[in-house]
């Protein structure tokens, strides 16, 4: 059996598995549930200035029938009073010694503030303080928030004034909404940041309802931008992940990453964990399904994690982090074509009309007998038959530019497969390509004459 | 004895319609193939993948128009047609789980406009030209909507109270209620076409008339009554259509007795018999040869099964038995089966002295239907029985066409090829027409 346990930054949990700042972790009565779950922690739902929340708060997303892709909020902070929290976080504290718990906290840029809002949180006996630099809407026309986590000196500022007064474990949460995600990454970190975490939500606006013309979520007639979450933004949270976990300074600091954004599954938190997270929060899948989810993440993980042979989290952490590069860097000269398997597939013919319309024309109808056919039928075959006399589809290799459009719409699993061949070339990078020849890049006749040599044709 | 009352659910539409949420989810199931095998294999090759694609995008009009542009029946073709031979049959899903439920989405579109008498179709711009369409079937409504809708002025001659043919009066309840079939035809008056019911074509005259005030005829006539089985008793016989078209239009006036005997084993053998099982009667249907030989679809016979109807095969009716007027048995011989006959399939064979009575108070037969009588009367040329086409649905007469059950020498009779038949018919007729200034001086 895996084991599961972490130590985040000094933060301990059974398990990587905790409940992210939001409605889950809104009260100590549902922590106490969610920890029965088996949830390893809890980043409890942000506290700080006073507020007041609004009603309707969600946009949904759903897509081909699928519900709930993604939640936009235009939710505030905790809009309980403080004194409240903060006594329900030490009772959680007091009867769940094993599990993280970890307060979110957000007030205005004022170093006396933050030092009032440090010291009570110390009081409560929590692991840990997260500060939250993200929320997108609301919070940040006040000046908190976002307004602090897209302003790296805000953010170096800010976090030096609460790692300057506690002896806690300080977690900075980035905001997603932002050009280069280092930035605000090099800020925390220069402000004693003891680790780091991401996403927080993306800028959105969810929808327009095609009845009433409204924006969704209708607030009494109006609507604003609010913070995307949820299945739907999982590889901008890995991308950004990955963006950390490959920077030098972020490297150097040797600082661990709590990732989220999207995590549904085990699948999903174990992406994570191999492109660097030591840590997971999950906050749109349970709001969907609820606690109960924790079970299958920790029992689905730690099976997975038997079979690979992992031992433990930090075996996979990062695991698949040497297969990052840039384009530059790759090889030009590596060639995969799309081979289909007759055996599987369906004859959707979805392959062929992609390829046909908007890639490279190189999928051909065969017919029985090895007769190539065009699309379309003869209407007096009506009727039975027509499944058996189906044309099949057929990659001519020769002209496939291995784009990969059709394995990606193939319904069937491992019907097409991209297979390497050999493409006769010596590899070349582009980076290598153009130290070699600098003209490749500046002259279209210079390109033409090294793919002339190289043999490379483009159709 | 008391005759068995039909329970008030007993003659309601089998399959409730799909609810907005199964539509959704259903309809997201279909992989939108290209060149789809389900449009193909649908005689009158309605682009499935498109209507259902509109159906998960919410546009339900959208999608009802992709339908009905194809299939003026969609709604009588959603629920009659044999999909499991069909469109659902070719459905790529098919092959290794669930088809699409192609006829139930066909249903819960074309539903959604015709339940709120939303017309989709306009009269063409006139033409001036004259068509008489006899028959009010599916062949009839389908070449009278493709005709109205080129701009030819149609008058639709039936000789029935109600227009919609078998759709009306043939199809039991449990798979298409009458308000179906009359939608449909209120949809086709809505295309301007004059519908006379309670007015028959009988003879050559009659044609040469029609073909004296019309610049062509199509003839969408179906075929006949159930033809007699020449044995002792037979006027005790209930006819299997008669049954069906009482629980359909007047369900009040079905008399079965408690014990039903159902002679025959094709599709209209089996509506037959679930008639009478469930109006409640004991029922069991006898056919001379074995399951294998059986025409009913598989599926047919499976439901028939299910609803408690009881099957004796190999078994030959040669007498009514009566006493007083009161059908009391009837009298069998056991079959065996012999060399193939001409269809190929096994002839049976009387087994001597194995005569046997099956007891029961109601014998109904359905054996097929006869061949179009009529068209001996209008002196058209024949083929096994049938009306003579060519491909163009052409008959030997000049400017009479034909189509539907009438001309269905090959190959199992069936709803959807009926509306093909009409459109096929009206696109040649049109051609004709178009191409002709017609002789006779009707239109000008
Ligand atoms: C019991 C039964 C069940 C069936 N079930 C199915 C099923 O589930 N699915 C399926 O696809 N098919 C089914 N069929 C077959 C289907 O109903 C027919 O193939 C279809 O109705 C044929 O259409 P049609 O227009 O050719 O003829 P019909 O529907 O028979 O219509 C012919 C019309 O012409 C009228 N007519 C005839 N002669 C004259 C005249 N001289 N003057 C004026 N009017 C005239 C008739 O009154 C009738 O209204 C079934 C048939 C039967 C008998
Ligand atoms: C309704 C809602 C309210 C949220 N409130 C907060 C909050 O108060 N503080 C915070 O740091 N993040 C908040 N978040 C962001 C989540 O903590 C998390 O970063 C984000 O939802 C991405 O994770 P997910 O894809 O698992 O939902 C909120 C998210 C949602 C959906
Ligand atoms: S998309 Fe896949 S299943 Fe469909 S025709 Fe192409 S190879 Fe076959
Ligand atoms: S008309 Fe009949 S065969 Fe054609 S798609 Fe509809 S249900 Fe299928
Ligand atoms: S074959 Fe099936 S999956 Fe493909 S378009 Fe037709 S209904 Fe949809």
């Amino acid at each position: 059996m895996a084991d599961l346990s972490i130590n985040f930054a000094g933060i301990r949990a059974p398990n990587p598995f905790w409940l992210a700042s939001a409605p889950p972790t809104n009260s100590g009565p549902q922590i106490h549930r969610a920890f029965e779950h088996g949830w390893g922690g809890a980043v409890w739902k942000t506290i700080g200035a006073p507020v007041l929340n609004i009603s309707n708060r969600y946009g949904g997303l759903s897509l081909g029938g699928q519900r709930l892709l993604a939640i936009n909020n235009v939710e505030l902070i905790s809009d309980r009073p403080l004194d409240v929290n903060l006594r329900e976080i030490a009772e959680v504290k007091r009867m769940w010694p094993d599990r993280a718990v970890i307060v979110s906290a957000m007030v205005d840029a004022d170093p006396k503030a933050w030092r009032d809002i440090v010291m009570m949180i110390e009081d409560t006996g929590a692991d840990g303080i997260e500060l939250n630099y993200g929320c997108p809407q609301g919070m940040s026309e006040r000046g908190m928030g976002a307004a602090v986590g897209q302003v790296p000196e805000m953010c170096q500022l800010n976090t030096h004034w609460v790692t300057s007064v506690t002896k806690l474990p300080v977690i900075v949460k980035l905001t997603p909404n932002v050009t280069h995600i280092t930035d605000p990454a090099h800020a925390a970190l220069a402000g004693g940041a003891n680790a780091l975490s991401l996403i927080n939500t993306i800028n959105s606006i969810m929808r327009v309802d095609l009845d009433t013309l409204q924006i969704t979520p209708n607030i009494g007639g109006r609507g604003t931008h609010g913070g995307y979450a949820g299945p739907a933004v999982k590889p901008i949270a890995l991308n950004m992940l990955t963006e950390l976990m490959t920077d030098a300074e972020v490297l150097r600091s040797g600082v661990p990453i709590c990732g989220m954004g999207g995590i549904q599954t085990w699948r999903d938190a174990a992406e994570f964990l191999l492109l660097g997270a030591t840590s997971l929060q999950v906050c749109t899948a349970a709001m969907h399904y609820g606690y109960r989810i924790v079970e299958d993440m920790i029992d689905g993980l730690s099976n997975w994690m038997d079979d690979k042979g992992f031992a433990t989290i930090y075996d996979v952490a990062g695991r698949s982090l040497p297969q990052v590069s840039t384009f530059g860097q790759l090889d030009l000269s590596y060639q995969a074509v799309a081979r289909i398997n007759p055996d599987k597939c369906i004859q959707c013919n979805l392959c062929y009309v992609a390829c046909n319309d908007t890639a490279h024309q190189c999928i051909d109808l065969y017919a029985e007998g090895g007769i190539r056919v065009d699309p379309g039928f003869d209407p007096r075959m009506n009727g039975k038959g027509v499944a058996d006399t189906r044309p099949t589809p057929v990659v001519r290799e020769p002209d496939c530019v291995g784009c990969a459009l059709c394995v990606n719409v193939c319904p069937v699993d491992g019907c097409i497969e991209m297979v390497s061949v050999p493409s006769g070339r010596e590899s070349v990078t582009w980076d290598q390509l153009t130290a070699q020849r600098p003209a490749v890049t500046q002259q279209w006749a210079a390109m033409e004459a090294y793919r002339d040599e190289a043999g490379i044709e483009i159709h | 004895m008391e005759p068995a009352s039909p329970p008030s659910f007993a003659f309601q539409e089998l399959l409730p319609p799909f609810t907005a949420h199964e539509a959704a989810v259903e309809a997201n199931r279909c992989l939108y193939c290209y060149d789809a095998p389900c449009l193909q294999a649908c005689p009158t090759h309605i682009d499935i993948p498109t209507f259902i694609r509109k159906i998960s995008t919410g546009n339900l009009r959208g999608s009802a128009r992709t339908i009905l542009e194809s299939n003026f029946l969609g709604g009588t073709c959603a629920r009659v047609c044999p999909v499991q031979e069909l469109c659902e049959g070719a459905c790529v899903l098919g092959k290794d789980h669930t088809p699409i439920a192609i006829g139930r989405l066909q249903r819960y579109a074309v539903d959604h406009v015709q339940e709120r008498g939303v017309q989709l179709f306009q009269p063409g711009t006139p033409t001036g030209l004259r068509v008489a369409v006899v028959g009010s079937g599916p062949a009839g409504i389908s070449a009278s909507a493709e005709l109205a809708k080129l701009g030819h002025s149609v008058t639709l001659f039936e000789r029935r109270e109600l227009a919609g043919g078998l759709s009306t009066y043939g199809i039991i309840v449990l798979r298409e209620p009458v308000e179906v079939a009359q939608r449909e035809v209120e949809a086709l008056k809505a295309l301007g076409v004059t519908v006379t019911t309670q007015t028959e074509l009988t003879d050559r005259a009659g044609l040469d008339l029609l073909l004296s005030e019309y610049d062509a005829v199509f003839l969408g006539l179906g075929l006949g009554a159930v033809p007699a089985m020449g044995i002792p008793g037979e006027a005790h016989i209930l006819d299997g259509l008669g049954v069906i078209e009482a629980s359909k239009v007047a369900p009040e006036t079905l008399r079965l007795g408690e014990r039903v005997v159902v002679i025959g084993a094709g599709n209209t053998a089996i509506d037959a018999a679930t008639v009478a099982r469930r109006a409640g009667a004991d029922t069991l249907m006898v056919y001379r040869r074995t399951e294998h030989e059986m025409t009913a679809y598989r599926h047919e016979y499976e439901f028939a099964l299910h609803e408690g109807i009881r099957f004796t095969f190999l078994t030959q009716p040669i007498e009514v038995v009566a006493e007083g007027g009161q059908v009391t048995g009837l009298k069998c011989v056991q079959m065996r089966l012999g060399a193939p006959d001409s269809s190929g399939r096994p002839r049976p064979e009387a087994v001597p002295g194995s005569e046997f009575v099956i007891p029961c108070d109601t014998v109904i037969k359905a054996i097929g239907q006869e061949k179009p009588a009529l068209a001996v009367a209008l002196g058209l040329e024949l083929e096994g029985g049938y009306i003579r086409v060519d491909d163009t649905l052409a008959t030997s007469l000049p400017r009479v066409y034909a189509g539907g059950d009438c001309v269905r020498v090959r190959g199992s009779a069936s709803t959807v090829m009926a509306v093909q038949d009409g459109k096929i018919a009206a696109a040649a007729i049109h051609a004709a027409l178009s191409m002709a200034v017609p002789e006779h001086g009707a239109a000008d």
